[in-house]
């Protein structure tokens, strides 16, 4: 009696492990996206993430607005909007020079939408933050210093 | 299992503006726990609103929102009683919609 029960316990065990390898699994939905169009957000310097939005050497532009605090005293939560006075803006993208995840979001902004987005980011250190705007299939950007006081990416 | 979004969508002088407060840990997949092991990321990679039925925002995003994802944007036209629609995806698979009247 007392050996079947070991023999369950065993088996039970087995599966609780397979159950873990199934679990582990759920990485592949990930890589699949990041397969998709997801390499921008792979992109580890401001060149890199340029090129895979595709937008090679975007020109400055004063008429993209930042807002952002100029001191962030809690890196977790950093609020971000960026407002584009440049006609035909059809995407926002809001990245964080010096983040390991650099690229924080990618807005499309449809006919009818306006070009003025906020947010809340994460910031690990003092960063410059950048707004690349493409309208009219070109590409601009402007950024803005950041301080943090105190991180948002530690663990 | 996440829960509800909150979401506020105003029409105000033929404007619509939306707020929407995400339930979502966003977490980064740099961060470790007390142990020292990678807590693996989990955050929203996608996003979409619709007015009615037209798209009038779409977001792609990375572990580098912070977390509980708050989003606000404006569009054109939208009307007391229009419907709002918010709808989000992770990088494991769940996802949530949520939908609001315009007010």
């Amino acid at each position: 009696m007392n050996q079947q029960r070991r023999e369950t316990l065993k088996a039970g065990g087995g599966i609780g492990i397979f159950g873990m390898l199934v679990a582990a699994g759920m990485i592949k939905p990930e890589m699949a996206f990041a397969a998709a169009d997801r390499a921008v957000f792979d992109a580890k310097t401001m060149e890199e993430a340029f090129a895979a939005i595709g937008a090679g050497k975007p020109a400055d532009s004063a008429d993209i607005q930042i807002t952002a605090p100029d001191i962030a005293e809690n890196g977790a939560v950093v609020p971000v909007g960026v407002i584009s006075n440049i006609a035909k803006t059809e995407q926002i993208a809001i990245m964080i020079e010096k983040n390991p995840n650099m690229v924080a979001a990618s807005f499309t902004i449809p006919e009818g939408t306006l070009a003025d987005i906020q947010t809340r980011v994460k910031m690990g250190q003092t960063s410059d933050v950048w707004a690349l705007v493409k309208a009219d299939g070109k590409y601009f950007v402007a950024k803005k210093e950041v301080k943090v006081t105190l991180g948002g990416c530690g663990g | 299992m996440a829960g509800p979004m909150r979401i506020r969508a105003a029409a105000k002088e033929g404007v619509t503006e939306v707020r929407v407060l995400m339930s979502h840990p966003m977490e980064t997949g740099q961060r470790k726990d007390s142990s020292g092991n990678i807590i693996p990321g989990h955050y929203i990679t996608d996003l979409v609103a619709k007015h009615n039925d037209k798209v009038v925002l779409e977001a792609q995003m990375s572990g580098s929102v912070s977390t509980n994802p708050y989003l606000a944007f404006k569009f054109n036209g939208g009307a007391k009683g229009d419907k709002l629609m918010v709808s989000w995806t992770d990088n494991k698979g769940e996802s949530r919609t949520d939908e609001v009247q315009v007010s």
